[in-house]
């Protein structure tokens, strides 16, 4: 697959402190990729290097092929973690402002706002100020700002901070729809469960260094464990718990059911196969669950965090 | 290129639809001319007061010489000693009393004169009694010795020096005087337009940084780039500001005199010393004065010399604010850049008006940190153009300078959140 965005080798210091040590990313075209890490990991100086906010102290970026360059900028949109936008200032004027600044004619700008106001139920905040208007709404002005001039990469920092369910799900469709029709996004955040269901690749950083990268699926599948999730009934589950001691290691399961079955975690050994574990489990008494336990992203960050 | 523009039009449109830079516009020269009328009312009404004074006088010389003037009253005492009088006069709510000694020897007198005083006396009335008394004990004294008084009268002199330049234009006395207040008036305006508009521009860079919109902006443009256009953007807002008070001044002036004729000329200069020059040299000629003032140069160079010295300081300023996150902060490194101006202004009203061609006025107006001030103030005593032009490009060579620096200190700064940086800490950032 083609990548969109290339980083190789970049290395950041300030003074004597490493804000990015040897990084080097892929972001393959019309994905969404997901950046990881705890705070101060070095996510946000790497997302402003690819803005060109700051200049990497050595290594290479690549937009679509070329050398990363001013003109890039265009190409570009970013919804910063930290954002905000001039209080006193009118909701339309500023949208414009802001666009103009992206390289967008006055018309162009000025059309592209009124679709993407009425797109998003604000058509009728033109002339309101910034001040007269709630967080969450001003959010959905700068998230409009932030696409307005169609680039090919999207980076969204944090995004649905701020936002009520409600529209943080319109966003989150948005995001889907801008996808679909070609963007690539660089998506930071540390609410995992948003990870989960958008993001197809990550990469993970910690104290400046990337510790993983790669397609979700691909990690995930060399994260997991041969642990199965299994409910029984049977008659005396005291003794078959024990009984299952003796064969495999075992561990406590954590599901919801509406029977009162034996709830545990099964781990077989790598060679062995999950049939003969259904097999065996038969016997013991009437199986209603039977789940392979797949790392999550969460689980994934921490552990991998935890290691270092 | 583009982008410069669209910065400088926000900036611009920021400052000037900002409700508070349309009412001090309009109504500072409203002001300033109100003040100068209130000025003026306050003082005549101050001179309106009468004083009594009561005089004890036990030599029975002096008396005559005391004359009621307009605010002075004179009331003798006779036949009681000095105790009662200073009852009396307590009493009466007298502004004070004056007790002259009996005597025998003129001497002695000069020296031996009291004023008692409730508070603390009026410095005209003590100055016109003094006056008095001492013309009538010289012409005593002269008598004593023999002189005709009459023979002196008739020698006395009165020079009025008639004071032309070489091209035989008049002018007045007070023609030093009128450079001095125009030049030290122009250099205090530029001083409060440094300030006031170089705090408009450390505010906007702080309301970014705390706003949290600066990420967002200098994802599209380069920081430099914002950092210029809102230095460029406020100093067109101040440019206006000062033309508009240009106009505005001139017709508010024009309307004052034409309707208050020239009562203010006469009674606005609080000198006395200024009126009779006033008096004496004619009121055409300082007009004259005030119109032979290079003022076209004046105006253009107050022009220049803002631009230059508004980018040097606000150079300063932006960079300040990036460095700090809220105003409170800015206070230790505010101090380094009142300093300068500070310094410029004071150089200005004792070096420049005492001798405005003198080396420390020449030097401290080639001084790229105080030379807008102080060549302003010069300028109304007239300096040639060529020394203009070299403090111009002082000036503006040393802005290249400082911006670079202001740059990579406001690039770091805008970025930074949290607590408040040290100078070591900005000296660091210079190299990130």
């Amino acid at each position: 697959m083609e990548n969109l965005l290339v980083a190789e080798n970049v290395y950041k210091n300030f003074g004597k402190f490493t804000a990015l040590n040897d990084i080097s990313i892929s972001v393959p075209k019309g994905s969404i990729f997901g950046l990881l890490g705890p705070n101060g990991a070095g996510k946000t100086t790497f997302i402003r290097i690819i803005n060109q906010i700051m200049m990497p102290d050595s290594g290479k970026l690549y937009l679509d092929g070329e050398p990363l360059q001013a003109h890039h900028i265009q190409n570009i949109g970013y919804l910063p973690e930290e954002r905000g936008l001039y209080k006193s200032m009118k909701v339309g004027e500023q949208a414009l402002y802001l666009a103009q600044l992206k390289g967008l004619s006055k018309t162009q700008a000025k059309e592209r706002l009124k679709y993407w106001f009425e797109r998003l139920d604000i058509g009728n905040w033109w002339d309101k100020k910034i001040e007269e208007l709630s967080k969450g709404m001003a959010q959905k002005v700068q998230f409009i700002v932030t696409v307005l001039h169609e680039p090919k990469l999207l980076i969204f920092d944090e995004p649905f901070s701020g936002f009520d369910p409600v529209n943080a799900n319109l966003i989150k469709d948005e995001i889907l729809q801008l996808r679909d029709n070609g963007a690539t996004i660089i998506f930071s955040t540390h609410r995992m469960e948003s990870v989960e269901e958008l993001c197809d690749h990550i990469a993970l950083i910690h104290n400046a260094n990337k510790l993983l990268d790669g397609k979700l699926n691909d990690i995930k599948l060399s994260y997991k464990s041969n642990t199965y999730e299994v409910g029984l009934i049977c008659s005396n589950q005291k003794q078959l718990k024990n009984d299952l001691r003796d064969r495999f290691v075992l561990s406590d399961a954590n599901f919801k059911t509406i029977g009162d079955e034996l709830k545990v975690n099964i781990k077989i050994e790598a060679n062995q196969s999950p049939n003969d574990l259904i097999s065996y489990l038969t016997t013991k008494g009437q199986m209603n669950h039977f789940v392979e336990v797949i790392p999550s992203v969460n689980d994934i960050f921490i552990q991998t965090v935890a290691k270092k | 290129m583009r982008n410069l523009k669209l910065i400088i039009k926000r900036e611009y449109n920021a400052r000037v639809r900002n409700k508070s830079f349309i009412i001090m516009t309009i109504l500072s020269p409203v002001i300033l001319v109100g003040m100068v009328f209130l000025v003026v009312y306050l003082s005549s009404l101050n001179n309106e007061e009468v004083r009594n004074i009561a005089v004890l006088d036990q030599s029975e010389l002096l008396q005559d010489a005391l004359e009621d003037s307009e605010n002075l009253k004179f009331i003798f005492l006779d036949g009681m000693d000095l105790e009662n009088a200073k009852i009396i006069s307590l009493e009466s709510k007298y502004h004070g009393l004056l007790y002259i000694p009996h005597t025998d020897s003129l001497t002695a007198l000069d020296q031996n004169l009291q004023f008692f005083v409730e508070g603390s006396p009026n410095i005209s009335a003590i100055q016109y009694i003094e006056k008095s008394l001492n013309s009538k004990l010289t012409n005593l004294k002269l008598e004593q010795d023999g002189v005709d008084l009459m023979q002196i009268e008739a020698s006395k002199s009165n020079v009025d020096i008639h004071i032309e330049n070489y091209k035989g234009e008049q002018t007045s006395k007070m023609s030093s005087w009128i450079k001095a207040i125009f030049g030290g008036a122009a250099g205090y305006l530029l001083m409060m337009f440094i300030i006031i508009y170089g705090n408009m521009v450390m505010r906007s860079v702080i309301e970014e940084k705390t706003n949290r919109i600066i990420e967002i902006i200098i994802s599209s443009v380069k920081p430099y780039h914002l950092m210029m256009g809102k230095i460029i953007g406020t100093s067109l807002a101040g440019i206006t500001q000062f033309l508009i008070w240009v106009v505005l001044g001139g017709i508010l002036l024009f309307v004052a005199t034409s309707v208050f004729g020239l009562q203010i000329e006469n009674s606005s200069v609080a000198n006395q010393e200024m009126i009779d020059q006033v008096n004496n040299s004619g009121l055409q000629t300082v007009i004259n004065d005030i119109l032979r003032l290079p003022m076209t140069t004046l105006i253009i160079s107050f022009l220049f010399f803002f631009i230059g010295g508004y980018f040097l300081y606000s150079s300063f300023y932006a960079a300040i604010g990036a460095a700090v996150d809220n105003e409170t902060d800015t206070q230790q490194f505010m101090f380094p850049i009142i300093i300068p101006l500070m310094l410029a202004i004071y150089v200005g009203f004792f070096a420049v008006i005492e001798n405005p061609h003198g080396t420390v006025a020449v030097v401290f107006s080639y001084i790229p940190l105080t030379s807008p001030i102080v060549m302003l103030m010069r300028i109304p005593f007239g300096v040639p153009w060529w020394e203009i032009l070299i403090s111009l490009l002082l000036l503006f060579a040393t802005f290249a300078l400082v911006v670079w620096f202001a740059a990579k200190i406001y690039r770091v700064g805008i970025l930074m959140y949290g607590k408040k940086p040290t100078y070591k800490e900005l000296y660091k950032w210079l190299k990130y």
